[in-house]
């Protein structure tokens, strides 16, 4: 068995694509639970630009970045292809799963927003979520077409994550009248058994982040 | 043979580096100056999402982005490789890639701001060199190792735009004796050939990078 470990901490978004991809290609690993209010050595050593998680150490040698490490793990293991096979439709895949990337600073502004920065942050929230439905989406049962892709799991925090965030904050964002067809792939992915078997527990996501808005808030107003 | 389109805007970094992709390559393609100010409607139609450039048009069907032009340009024409063939190298390389394409704004941000802005600006985009000659380059001539590749085209851009900057701002960051390697290597890249013919017109560049800076500061108060 080929050695392969996963540095991750829960709940992390993307420590779970990592996770989702790994599984849905059946690759046996390893999984590290890293403290990040005290990283380990072995963290320090495999990410040091970073010093974050997901890393995949993979013979004894670290991938970081959790893009990097999803076209990493296509390439070795092409079973089950997360990414089709046209490099036009591969490149439209990047694009949207770089579009997430950039744009999640205005989900996290939504999360740990106050008052009229929060009213701000959800109006430009609601807008992202319109060009994901609309252009990324489609009439498409995933984002990968028939089958899950990387750039459903580049989405898959707006699952199970994004109905605890919402919770916390005390705003829905993605309304099921406002985006049906979000709403229909949030069911889908969620009803993926590689996905319903891994997706991290609500009821210890609803504390902790509870305690993360408060610390946010904390921190933005000393 | 296919039609290759490249849409893009003169003294814009981005373009660039598919313009040297291609032209590495050697693949011909046939260049649209875009007018950023009154965009085309070709230009909306093919990149709706963000309505910029450089777009790459390959028979007919739009591809956005310039790293991941790139890499669909790699993909199609495999001749003169800018990606490592080794998984890991690969990895490293687009961990490189990211990492400047991340760090970037900072770069912006000096040409951009002045007082205390600028200074973290200044703060932030050294610290980045630094990061990147120890660890990204290290003792390598170029990124790509003997030959430029994919990391060099990506970094090339923001160095180069920068040290337009540099002079337009009067500060100075990326000099010899602070940071050695990366200063080499910008020297070596910008003499590779087709990368010393494929540059903007520097006086041009000066110019219109002055009068936008003025026009943006004036804006602001």
């Amino acid at each position: 068995m080929e050695e392969l470990k996963l540095l991750g901490a829960w709940p992390s978004i993307y420590c779970y694509r990592v996770i989702w991809a790994l599984k849905l290609k059946g690759v046996k690993y390893e999984y590290v639970e890293e403290d990040l209010s005290n990283k380990s050595d072995h963290l320090l050593q495999y990410n040091p630009v970073h010093k974050k998680v997901p890393v995949l150490v993979h013979h004894g040698k670290p991938v970081a970045e959790t893009s990097v490490i999803l076209e990493y793990i296509e390439e070795i293991w092409p079973q089950n292809p997360l990414l089709p096979n046209d490099p036009f439709e591969k490149a439209l895949a990047r694009f949207w799963t770089k579009f997430e990337e950039d744009k999640s600073p205005a989900f996290f502004a939504f999360f740990r927003g106050v008052g009229e920065e929060q009213e701000k942050a959800t109006k430009e929230a609601k807008q992202l979520l319109k060009i994901i439905e609309d252009h990324g989406l489609g009439e498409k049962k995933f984002f990968g077409g028939n089958k899950i892709g990387l750039v459903d799991l580049a989405f898959g925090w707006l699952s199970a994550w994004l109905e605890v965030m919402e919770e916390v904050v005390g705003i829905k964002l993605m309304e099921a009248n406002s985006f049906p067809r979000l709403e229909a792939w949030n069911k889908s992915f969620k009803e993926e058994p590689m996905i319903k078997e891994n997706l991290p527990d609500r009821d210890e996501m609803l504390p902790y982040f509870k305690s993360l808005r408060e610390k946010l808030i904390a921190s933005a107003t000393t | 043979m296919a039609e290759v389109k490249l849409h893009g805007r003169w003294y814009s970094p981005f373009p660039y580096r598919v313009i040297w992709a291609l032209k590495l390559k050697g693949i011909s393609y046939e260049y649209i100056e875009e007018d950023l100010s009154n965009k085309s409607p070709l230009l909306l139609q093919y990149n709706p999402v963000h309505k910029k450039i450089p777009v790459l048009v390959h028979s007919g069907k739009p591809i956005c982005e310039s790293m991941i032009i790139i890499e669909y340009i790699e993909e199609k024409w495999p001749q003169t490789p800018l990606l490592p063939s080794d998984p890991y190298e690969k990895a490293k390389a687009r961990f490189w890639v990211k990492f400047v394409e991340e760090k970037a704004p900072a770069f912006w941000s000096l040409y951009r701001s002045t007082g205390e802005e600028q200074k973290k600006a200044l703060k932030d985009s050294s610290e980045t060199l630094k990061i990147v000659e120890e660890q990204g380059l290290g003792e390598k001539k170029f990124f790509g190792g003997d030959s430029i590749g994919i990391v060099d085209i990506a970094f090339g851009v923001i160095a180069h735009w920068f040290g337009v900057f540099e002079e337009i701002v009067e500060v100075k960051v990326l000099e010899a004796h602070a940071f050695p390697r990366l200063h080499a290597w910008k020297v070596n890249f910008e003499e590779v050939p087709v990368i010393k013919e494929n540059l903007p017109d520097r006086d041009k560049m000066l110019d219109y990078f002055k009068k936008r800076r003025i026009e943006s500061l004036s804006a602001s108060q």
